[in-house]
């Protein structure tokens, strides 16, 4: 099951890629526990391109930081293919669990006393490869986010746009079977935003991925998503679930069709129902 | 809004830079500025009838000095001089880095720790020579830990902050790729808190040699320090100013070889562009 890369969705019920059962988190703040999500179910089919959307601090990061074993959830469990992420004492993930993940950050956090090969070619070192194993593997990457020609820049020498292409590609190079990310182009600007976006999409067509995207954007999240996940105001919880159905590829036309303006409408007025 | 995925563009990263001036500026401005300063200083002595034993012209001290170089003595003393700061420094930088990478790490024992180390710091270490002389003699041992406790402090403190500098969303990518605790070690802390680490070394070296030379000022008969004081004594204030020079120059040697390390150790760093200046 590790390996979902190619092949249609496999059958929904036979082994979700992500089940969340019962998820809460409560932090232990020092100025007292801070609930941020409440009990949440949700049910990720492998190979489904799925969204969270809510309004800020409604715990979304919490929960992707919960899917990626950053930290453990104070109630429910979490399983990764027909694994439970967080087994035995001190709920320490479980290894090959999170071998199948791939996590983007908000931030791109690469590293930069390392040129854009190393940085994408960071997660295989140590895990018995050779260096030019991991050269190949990583031009390949990069060839996929369109950095062919920047191998040996220094981050520095990147635009933002293309730091967080470098940070997709070191997501991908250990050909996780899940890509989990955190508001990935909240930076960037809306030009560069909706070109990720296209990037993104044909990144999943190509390999079938699972992907769990976070975002503020309610067109990003309608544009991405076979499924938008809306989560309330703080304590999260789930408060809605929208089926997206528009045919793939989608090109930014799609934004302009009508149905695509009445879904961003219901979510919309949901998401200000609380303000 | 183009659909297609422009070409990407590189930001010129030399253009991130502060503008400086152009490359050979310094080798204009040094000489013209050491020119002024030494006409102003000969013209001081004139226009004031200042005493050369106060404040020799600058043409004595010019002759003391090719004097004193054509002596074997000289290079004695900054044999010594350099032999000293180099050992204590050498031995500074091993147990200030080495702390300052634990206290880094433990939270809880900086804390600790922290009101001793500040303690040594604020004790007047000038203060210490005589002890220092009692404990380990005259000899090169007492200048080589007055060498070494002056310079110590400076790089455990830079140490702790390049290790506390690191960014937490680079210790969240270590774990997401489940990167042993050694990878971590060697692939974020050293390298993240390297520039830190190298900007406590710096200051390290010419804490060094001026803890070197209150040693030797106040103990002892060998070194560029001793010498100054014989010089002193001996009423020969040229002799005495050529003798400050060489140790200018000694400290500026050793600081501009540390400094360099910088350009080959971090050349991603924006530091390594150009010589740091104190
Ligand atoms: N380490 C922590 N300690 C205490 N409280 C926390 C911690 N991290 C998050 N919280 C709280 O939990 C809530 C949810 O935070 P979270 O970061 O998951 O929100 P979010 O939905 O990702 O918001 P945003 O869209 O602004 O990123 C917030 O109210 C926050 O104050
Ligand atoms: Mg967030």
């Amino acid at each position: 099951m590790s390996e979902a890369n190619s092949g249609p969705p496999a059958v929904v019920g036979s082994g979700a890629a992500i089940s969340v059962r019962g998820v809460g988190k409560t932090y232990q703040a020092s100025a007292g526990p801070v609930q941020a999500l409440l009990p949440t179910d949700l049910e990720v089919a492998p190979g489904e391109f799925v969204v969270l959307l809510g309004p800020s601090g409604c715990g979304k990061t919490t929960l992707l930081r919960m899917l990626a074993g950053l930290i453990s959830p104070t109630e429910g469990t979490i399983g990764i293919g027909d694994k439970p992420l967080f087994t035995g004492r001190n709920s320490t993930p479980d290894r090959d669990a999170l071998g199948s993940l791939g996590f983007v950050f908000q931030a791109p956090n690469l590293m930069p006393w390392r040129k854009v090969w190393r940085n994408i070619a960071l997660p295989l070192e140590g895990k018995g490869t050779t260096r030019a194993e991991r050269r190949e593997r990583a031009a390949e990457m990069a060839e996929k986010v369109g950095l062919a020609d920047f191998l040996d820049h220094y981050p520095k020498a990147l635009s933002g746009g293309m730091q967080q292409r470098v940070a997709i590609a070191r997501a991908l190079i250990h050909r996780p079977s899940i890509l989990l990310m955190d508001e990935p182009f909240g930076a960037l600007d809306a030009m560069t935003r909706d070109q990720m976006n296209l990037l993104l999409q044909q990144l999943w067509l190509d390999t079938g991925k699972t992907i769990v995207l976070v975002t503020h954007s309610i067109t990003e999240a309608v544009f991405l998503a076979d499924r938008v996940v809306l989560l309330s105001q703080r304590p999260g919880r789930v408060q809605d679930v929208v089926d997206v159905e528009f045919a793939r590829p989608r090109d930014l036309a799609v934004t302009a069709e009508p149905h695509f303006g009445e879904q961003v409408g219901h979510l919309r007025k949901q998401l200000g129902g609380h303000r | 809004m183009a659909s297609e995925p422009q070409a990407p563009t590189t930001r010129d990263p030399s253009g991130t830079r502060r503008e400086t001036g152009p490359r050979w500026l310094l080798w204009v401005t040094t000489p013209l500025i050491l020119a002024a300063f030494i006409g102003g200083w000969k013209l001081y002595t004139i226009v004031f009838d200042i005493g050369e034993l106060i404040l020799p012209p600058p043409e004595d001290v010019w002759f003391a000095l090719i004097e004193l170089l054509g002596q074997p003595m000289i290079y004695q003393a900054t044999y010594v001089t350099f032999y000293e700061t180099m050992v204590g420094f050498l031995i500074a930088v091993v147990f200030g880095v080495a702390l300052g990478i634990v206290l880094g790490k433990v939270r809880s024992l900086e804390r600790v720790l922290s009101p001793f180390l500040v303690a040594t710091q604020v004790v007047p270490k000038v203060a210490i020579v005589p002890l220092l002389l009692l404990w380990f003699g005259f000899g090169l041992t007492s200048k080589i830990f007055m060498a070494a406790i002056i310079s110590f402090f400076v790089m455990t403190q830079n140490t702790i902050l390049g290790i506390r500098s690191i960014e937490p969303g680079h210790r969240d990518l270590m774990r997401v790729i489940q990167a042993p605790w050694w990878k971590r070690v060697i692939s974020l802390d050293i390298p993240a808190a390297l520039p830190a680490v190298l900007t406590g070394i710096e200051l390290g070296i010419v804490f060094a040699i001026t803890g070197a030379i209150v040693g030797e000022y106040l103990g002892g008969d060998e070194g560029l320090g001793a010498l100054a004081t014989v010089m002193l004594a001996s009423l020969r204030t040229d002799q005495l100013f050529a003798v400050v020079i060489i140790m200018t120059l000694l400290g500026f040697l050793l600081y501009a070889v540390v400094a360099g390390i910088r350009r080959f150790a971090i050349p991603w760093h924006e530091s390594s562009g150009r010589a740091t200046s104190l």
